[in-house]
């Protein structure tokens, strides 16, 4: 375990760079780790899930699987894999400030 | 220069219930990590993207080492005699229990979940001798069926992929 700072904030992180505590996550700290993951400008789609992401990992504590994101945020396959390209399973956990998802679909 | 994405390529050579899931669970996992996804039907593997096929494989129980009776709560290693599962309805009777156990996982029925992957950016081929072979046409696959190809042509479509027999 170690810590790293993101937008000014010093957070624990895991080897892989996912946040360990979901309560040290700020929309500040989203939006810079959404720059280090290639998305410059998180939309109001964007936040759709990320807000999903969250309120549902309160509630079960664990990052929902895509499936579980498309079913329960209301976003197409399609629209998520666009809003986040090239592997959103790890990339919008790690935007939400969660580990990554316990699931296979 | 960007380094060039990890590909995989899945061929699904089986038409019954229980090998269709395999290339979907790990094709699923691999686009979610950012992985591009190739699949190849060929032969009894065409059926999972056949329109009439695919809301009706099925798993027989006959000849089944692995199915066995704690699929349905009786523990041990009671299986089913084979000369139980050729009576008619037992293979409609296996297939209902594995349908409803893959559905109280919430995972998809094959249709649904190959459409997840073609709206997620995976490649679907048939092969074209099975093609050939079963007499079938392009309009006989579900939407998403990009083309029908020859092994010749799977092998250049897969370049430099990770190729995964099933």
């Amino acid at each position: 375990m170690s810590t790293r700072t993101i937008a000014g904030k010093t957070v624990q992180v895991n080897e892989e760079g996912f946040m360990t505590n979901p309560n040290e996550w700020t929309t500040e700290i989203a939006v810079e780790i959404a720059k280090e993951e290639g998305i410059a400008d998180l939309t109001s789609a964007h936040w759709k899930v990320i807000d999903f992401c969250r309120q549902s990992a309160a509630m079960s504590g664990a990052a929902p699987t895509l499936r579980a994101i498309t079913n329960g945020a209301g976003v197409p396959t399609k629209e998520l894999f666009g809003l986040f390209p090239k592997g959103p399973a790890k990339k919008v956990a790690k935007i939400s400030g969660l580990g990554k998802p316990e699931g296979c679909v | 220069m960007a380094e060039e994405n990890r590909k995989v390529a899945f061929i699904c050579s089986k038409g019954n219930l229980d090998m269709a899931y395999p290339a979907l669970i790990m094709g699923w996992a691999a686009l979610g990590n950012g992985i591009d996804v190739t699949i190849f039907f060929t032969f009894w593997g065409l059926d999972m993207i056949n329109k009439e096929r695919v809301d009706h494989l099925q798993i027989p129980p006959v000849a089944n080492t692995s199915m066995k009776m704690s699929m349905m709560g009786v523990p041990g290693n009671l299986g089913i005699p084979n000369v139980m599962g050729v009576l008619p309805g037992m293979t409609a009777f296996a297939t209902k229990l594995m349908k409803d156990k893959i559905a109280g996982l919430e995972v998809p029925p094959v249709r649904e979940y190959l459409q997840m992957l073609v709206d997620a950016g995976a490649k679907l081929y048939a092969c074209k001798m099975s093609v050939d072979m079963m007499g079938l046409k392009m309009e006989d696959f579900i939407d998403g069926v990009i083309d029908i190809v020859t092994a010749g042509d799977f092998m250049d479509l897969t370049e430099g992929a990770q190729i995964v027999f099933i």
